[in-house]
């Protein structure tokens, strides 16, 4: 089933808050392998210029992909979850995500096209602070494989 | 942001410390903790072959922070990145043995700003393909 044009530019109520941990950072960038210590010693980021730890640049997808089922899962649009892979994200930063920040994500649907037989969704999530500071932006494209109309 | 590479001192063509990725089960299995994504590609053989996988793959975002890793390295503060994007064109098959695969990545400086940044394309390659594809990451050097 072909993806619901009329969906195109919907954009969702923001996400509840995200509390990002010191821990949960630590743990993220442990099973990324990285122990660069902006990402765990507090000292060392604080001499890089920051508030606390901060997170690693990919990081912010735990924090989208999270809110960003409120448009995969919109029934309305129409996206078969069980084909979907991820084709491409991308990250603009207006500053890194930092230990005690309170995210909130407004999701939008910026894109819906047709290739290959496949559905392609274009997501934006706009990442901010509950204070209103803009943090991140993100931007996941979604392939769900095959599901897309012939005559498209 | 204190980048500890010196936009004067880099040209177009200033290659970045390579670095190499092994990736085991175990490392999988960690991601999934830590980012939430449980999808039993990742983790479940049986599941994956029965979806036309050759085996369990990597994330790709586990793909996508690794090779970020060679950026972040290399300019030492890791908020000193502006922008980073990839394209997943190909998956990293992890399989169940006691090597696991290994992401061998590389970089090089491919655009000078006039805003004190520069564009860094990565390239990341698993058994001798490539697995991202416009891999590019936009880092404000001092």
């Amino acid at each position: 089933m072909a993806l619901n044009q009329d969906f195109l530019g919907k954009v969702y109520p923001a996400s509840q808050p995200y509390e990002v941990g010191r821990e949960k950072i630590r743990e993220f960038a442990i099973a990324i392998g990285d122990m660069n210590p902006a990402y765990h010693d507090e000292d060392a980021a604080k001499a890089l210029g920051h508030r606390d730890i901060i997170a690693p640049p990919t990081f912010p997808f735990v924090v989208s992909m999270r809110a960003s089922a409120v448009a995969m899962f919109d029934p309305g649009l129409g996206l078969d979850y069980s084909r979907v892979v991820h084709g491409e994200q991308r990250f603009a930063y207006t500053r890194p995500v930092t230990a005690g920040d309170r995210l909130v994500v407004v999701t939008t649907i910026e894109a819906i096209r047709v290739a290959a037989g496949n559905d392609i969704l274009t997501t934006r999530s706009d990442i901010s602070t509950v204070d209103g500071e803009p943090v991140v932006t993100a931007w996941s494209v979604t392939v769900a494989r095959g599901t897309a109309e012939e005559s498209a | 942001m204190t980048a500890t590479v010196s936009y004067a001192d880099v040209e177009v063509g200033t290659a970045l410390p390579p670095l190499s990725v092994n990736v085991q089960r175990v490392n999988l299995v960690m991601y999934c903790g830590a980012s939430g994504d449980f999808n039993p590609i990742h983790w479940n053989q049986r599941f994956a072959q029965a979806v036309g996988l050759p085996d369990v793959i990597a994330h790709g975002m586990f793909t996508m922070a690794s090779a970020c890793r060679v950026v972040t390295n290399w300019v030492g503060d890791p908020g000193a990145v502006v922008e980073y994007g990839v394209r997943f064109t190909r998956p990293v098959v992890v399989p169940d043995d006691d090597t696991g695969a290994v992401i061998e990545v590389s970089a090089v400086v491919d655009e000078k700003r006039d805003d004190g940044t520069v564009r860094v394309t990565v390239t990341a390659t698993s058994e001798g393909q490539t697995v991202l594809g416009r891999a590019q990451a936009v880092v404000r050097l001092a």
